[in-house]
């Protein structure tokens, strides 16, 4: 290095390892890079994420196998209606066949008037909606108002986009109020957005919309559009294993959203059978 | 990924071997959390292994990041290693920012983003945070490899996860019991009680034995205690 120094050859030329995680401080910032810029994931060493992962996912050095498996769920609900939006939940998360949590919160509170509900990988959706509320918070900031809530939609649908492809999985309905009045969209990692009346994400959809879609109109009272929304997911958490859990349900008017109510799926199990005539089978 | 064989089968030479790069092993071991009102207890076994051998019957895989907060993290060794060291480092850029040591519940959300950062590369660690929050009431927070994370009063995860979390379900969370109340669980009782599913998990798990690290976080600091079991 003696001859380096003479020839001064370091000020021409980058002799500096290529990898620069190599001194600790580097090390340290360059493990948590999305501290700085909540938007900016590590790269993994390989390309096509989606498929190596799938790889790596089968067995480790001695031939065990490996299973890596994030937390999903999911069914939710939220639709518009005369008196605002209503939003409706279950509560479980499956990693796998292993029910992970049955008391998952999979309605995010962005900021007084404005929710974000989540579908798909749980670790995803939290932490966009966290990057999310955060953009959010800065922009009330900077424009001494609020964020509509097309610009927020618009705002996860571009940062999710820029992922497109790597193996995000998210279904999300932002649903909120500005100026324009009650606003519901829904936005997923695929790059959809998209305003709408009525939505449903999740595995057990398809049996929340049964009963959404006989119940749903406009005009529907405060009350009964709690309820309706309410039984659908009931009704899915009957039909799909991957849901269950509490029913928890949101509504969204102009003086912003409240929690109406946090129900166990069993409870209400019995309370409509008996409404039926039926003991509950 | 670009593969002979599959994408240009005309060119793949029959009976050759492919070896691929395997980033992750899976070194067993089991952590159980339990918190009550002023108190948290966490407890780990010490065997680490691979396949069916054991590399020691005594490493220890709690980690005490502040008098407040314990984690146990169990999977991959080499990515625990990793995720800890960093951990600790971002702890003490905090307390030299901040000049106070991180709370409980910031650093299980630094945490989960610390995951999240690798979500196209995970870390294969299956985490348990125990500790301590503002009010000083016990909290424990679990994680999936990618950093969702719950706060919970009770947690069983690592290889035995599946077969305790049942168990402490019925004996702390009395889930689907009618007539009963729910009361914060004394502290002799939630050693006694992880102690016992420790004891039910090196019965049935290759990967969980030989002896349990306990610590027990209190507001007048971190006690230690080990209790063995089998060996075999």
């Amino acid at each position: 290095m003696a001859l380096l120094d003479f020839c001064q050859l370091d000020r021409k030329i980058n002799l500096k390892p290529v990898d620069a995680l190599a001194s600790f401080e580097n090390d340290v910032v360059g493990y948590s890079g999305n501290f700085l810029h909540s938007t900016h994931l590590a790269t993994p060493p390989f390309a096509n994420p989606v498929e190596t992962l799938a790889q790596f996912n089968q067995k480790d050095e001695t031939g065990k196998a490996i299973k890596i498996q994030f937390d999903h769920g999911t069914t939710t609900l939220g639709f518009r209606y005369q008196g605002g939006v209503l939003l409706a939940v279950d509560s479980r998360a499956t990693g796998g066949q292993f029910i992970g949590s049955q008391s998952m919160k999979k309605i995010v509170e962005i900021n007084d008037y404005l929710l974000g509900t989540l579908a798909g990988g749980a670790a995803d959706c939290v932490y966009w909606d966290r990057v999310l509320a955060k953009q959010c918070r800065l922009y009330e900031l900077r424009n001494r108002e609020r964020i509509s809530v097309a610009a927020a939609s618009k705002l996860m649908a571009n940062m999710v986009y820029n992922y497109k492809g790597m193996g995000l999985s998210m279904g999300m309905m932002l649903a909120g109020v500005d100026k324009r009045g009650a606003q519901l969209y829904y936005v997923d990692s695929e790059g959809t957005r998209t305003p709408g009346k009525v939505f449903s994400v999740g595995s057990g959809s398809v049996y929340a919309f049964g009963v959404l879609d006989s119940g749903y109109s406009w005009d529907l009272s405060d009350k009964d559009a709690q309820e309706l929304g309410r039984r659908a997911i009931y009704h899915a958490t009957h039909r799909d294993a991957y849901s269950g859990g509490i029913v928890r349900v949101y509504h969204i008017s102009e003086k912003g959203w409240v929690n109406i109510s946090n129900e166990d799926c069993s409870d209400l199990h019995y309370k409509y059978a008996a409404e039926k005539g039926n003991v509950g089978a | 990924m670009l593969s002979v064989n599959e994408n240009f089968p005309e060119y793949a030479v029959p009976g050759a071997k492919q070896v691929r790069f395997e980033p992750y092993a899976d070194n067993g071991g089991s952590i159980v959390a339990i918190a009550g009102d002023d108190f948290a207890v966490i407890g780990a076994d010490t065997r680490l292994s691979t396949g069916f051998s054991i590399y020691t019957r005594e490493q220890k895989k709690l980690f005490k990041l502040s008098d407040k907060t314990v984690l146990g993290a169990t999977g991959c060794w080499c990515d625990t290693l990793t995720l800890t060291r960093l951990l600790s480092a971002r702890m003490q850029m905090y307390e030299h920012e901040h000049n106070k040591s991180m709370s409980t519940p910031a650093v299980a959300q630094m945490l989960s983003t610390m995951l999240y950062y690798k979500r196209f590369f995970p870390y294969y660690v299956s985490n348990v945070l125990a500790g301590l929050d503002a009010d000083g009431k016990g909290c424990v927070y679990s994680y999936d490899p990618i950093g969702h994370c719950e706060r919970s009063n009770y947690r069983a995860g690592g290889s035995a996860g599946a077969q305790l979390q049942p168990l402490l379900d019925n004996q702390i969370g009395l889930k689907n019991m009618q007539n009963v109340t729910e009361t914060p669980i004394p502290k002799e009782k939630a050693l006694a009680l992880l102690k016992d599913v420790f004891i039910s998990a090196a019965e049935r798990d290759i990967y969980t034995g030989d002896c349990i690290y306990i610590l027990i976080i209190t507001a007048s600091g971190i006690q230690e205690e080990k209790f063995e079991l089998r060996k075999d």
